[in-house]
């Protein structure tokens, strides 16, 4: 803090919520690492992977699919499912409230999307968690839409690709929740002894019900770097062990060390390893050239002056 | 305060100890105080009718939780004969809060998987409050896939807080462990029948308990999150546990009118802790009913069956 600072506090903070204010609304927004003021357009262009800095930064399931699948022939599955309120749960506020709450800052009726439609070509069954929609956590209907959607995948004799996102189970539908950790696990398995492939990918972050259960049993575990994957959360395990945890702790290059997934793959280059991969594994011939990751070099605005 | 009794629990505690001195006294003199003693007894069976009558979801939770209550070995050593336990994940090491082993239902010989809580502050250090890390979860189905291969019925027992929330647990991938049993449970080629004893908590408890059948002592709870955890959540303060616990719907009551529940287990009054052995005799006559059952399906229609009640959990009506 300078001199002048401590003299005249109070002009201090004003001059730094004038500065936040100096950021126009909807068109600028900083990278959580390297504290990089991003041109939204530009970062959405570059699939919210900062520019900068390289920091894999949250993405919408919706704009995942859409920048997942070929624009051509895609179907969206069950979007009509709607969660239900089975145990008029109440917390602080209504879970009636939440769920609308939610619905309507998404547009989702729910944390997840299915769709199918092909990768390069590829005829595949993905899913998308909405970590905007209550923390991506997994209830009734997340549980059966990934069902179902396993189910299809395997009836097509196709490939189920998950993008998973989520704080874990929803505690406001209570043990309904905990029980779709069995009920997609037991779908998996079917794909599994049928030799359909499911990959799984792990995106910031997957923690609790969703990392136990549908999200660690791909025939491969993939990870965007740097994302935050575990069991428990780091606050639950620093209470309960009393230590200060060890760096890059459940970070997705601590899960590679560990054995707990099979790679981890920039943003850029994750829909041609999918395809890759998986056209191996079901013994396809090689695909036609991928239209490239990152389009020509445009020209975007300067950042605005702090 | 009597630390044998709840706190909900302090009045017939209190009676409890007028019958024990009255007792001494009746031993040391020449009075006869047993019309007396009758009487009280009497009335303490009573007040324990009327409190246990009217619990709440919380004080269910405590009871599930109760330091006497009867654990895994307990209801072993009180229903099954010849049990020999086995150890270890053949890869890591051996887990003391996640037991299993061989014995016998009568006759029939039994698979049995359960979580193990410590009795002494030694014990409970060893056992690891009955959290089990992963090699806990690898031994389980480790033994489960050999109960498929001896045509063997898989019991579990239920009874922990949750999956071990530690660093080394982490690092040797506690949900990929438990993942991995919820897969493997779901089509396992024998039945698995399942009882929660006492606290069944979250992907922990459901890690072994994946099964044809769900079984539930009249005191036990099994939920998403601990009412405390719930409660620090949703309502920023762990004091709100009993509301976390009733919005749940936590107890054997709830959840068997919920449609989770195949038997709930009647408890002799006071809950299992007052008296182990009857406790286990109801246990004993469901679990042997419940695989009597289960044992006339042949593989297919029982991995059907499973397959459509775990579909059915949560379907849209």
């Amino acid at each position: 803090m300078s001199w002048l600072d401590k003299i005249v506090p109070s002009m201090g903070r004003t001059r730094q919520a004038d500065r936040r204010q100096s950021i126009p609304n909807g068109l600028w927004t900083k990278c959580p690492k390297c504290e990089a003021v991003l041109y939204l357009p530009e970062l959405k262009h570059h699939q919210n992977v900062c520019p900068k800095c390289d920091h894999h930064l949250r993405m919408g399931a919706r704009a995942r699919l859409d920048w997942f699948f070929d624009e051509e022939g895609r179907a969206e599955l069950l979007e009509d499912l709607k969660p239900v309120d089975r145990l008029k749960f109440k917390d602080s506020k209504r879970y009636k409230d939440r769920l609308a709450a939610a619905q309507k800052s998404t547009g989702e009726n729910d944390a997840l999307i299915a769709m199918h439609g092909t990768l390069n070509g590829l005829d595949v069954v993905a899913v998308a968690f909405e970590f905007s929609f209550m923390g991506g956590s997994m209830g009734s209907v997340v549980g059966e839409k990934f069902a179902r959607a396993a189910e299809l995948a395997l009836e097509k004799r196709i490939p189920l690709i998950c993008f998973a996102a989520s704080g874990g189970a929803r505690m406001q539908e209570a043990l309904f929740s905990l029980m779709q950790m069995a009920k997609t696990s037991a779908a998996l398995e079917r794909m599994k002894n049928a030799g359909v492939p499911y990959i799984s990918v792990l995106t910031d972050p997957v923690f609790g019900g969703v990392s136990a259960s549908l999200a660690m049993l791909g025939d491969l575990n993939i990870a965007e770097p740097n994302a935050l994957i575990g069991f428990a959360g780091p606050r639950v395990i620093e209470q309960t062990v009393r230590e200060k945890l060890p760096e890059g702790f459940q970070r997705s290059e601590f899960l590679l060390e560990h054995g707990t997934v099979d790679m981890i793959v920039h943003r850029n280059e994750l829909r041609e390893t999918l395809g890759r991969v998986l056209r191996k594994m079901q013994h396809k011939s090689v695909a036609p050239a991928i239209q490239p990751a990152e389009p020509a070099v445009q020209d975007w605005p300067d950042a605005p002056d702090e | 305060m009597n630390p044998n009794y709840l706190d909900f629990e302090q009045p017939i505690a209190e009676l409890q100890d007028k019958i024990e001195e009255l007792r001494l006294v009746g031993n040391d003199s020449e009075i006869n105080l047993s019309d007396e003693i009758g009487r009280l007894e009497d009335k303490s069976r009573k007040l324990t009718e009327q409190i246990f009558r009217e619990l709440t979801p919380w004080q269910v939770s405590q009871l599930s939780r109760h330091p006497q209550r009867p654990y895994t070995l307990d209801y072993i050593e009180n229903i099954f004969t010849e049990f020999d336990e086995l150890h270890g994940d053949r890869a890591f090491a051996d887990d003391y809060a996640l037991i299993g082993g061989i014995a016998r239902l009568d006759d029939k010989p039994v698979m049995i998987i359960g979580h193990q809580k410590g009795r002494t502050v030694k014990d409970k250090v060893k056992r690891n409050f009955g959290m089990p890390r992963p090699e806990g979860y690898r031994k389980a189905i480790r033994l489960m896939e050999m109960a498929e291969r001896f045509n063997m019925p898989v019991l579990t027992f239920i009874d922990t807080p949750g999956a071990y929330p530690g660093i080394d647990a982490e690092e040797r991938g506690q949900s990929e462990a438990i993942a991995y049993n919820l897969a493997v449970m779901s089509r396992l080629k024998t039945p698995i029948i399942s009882t929660v004893i006492g606290e069944g908590g979250s992907g922990g408890a459901l890690a072994i308990g994946v099964c044809d059948e769900l079984l539930m002592m009249q005191y036990s709870t099994y939920s998403v999150i601990s009412p405390e955890g719930c409660a620090s959540i949703l309502w920023k303060s762990a004091e709100r546990a009993s509301d976390a616990a009733q919005a749940m719907g936590i107890t054997a009551a709830q959840l068997q009118e919920l449609g989770f529940v195949d038997s709930l287990i009647k408890e002799p009054l006071g809950g299992a802790h007052r008296r182990p052995q009857s406790a286990a005799e109801s246990l004993k006559e469901s679990l042997t009913a419940s695989v009597d059952k289960l044992q006339q399906l042949d593989h297919s229609e029982l991995l059907d069956r499973r397959y459509q009640r775990l579909m059915s959990f949560g379907a849209p009506a």
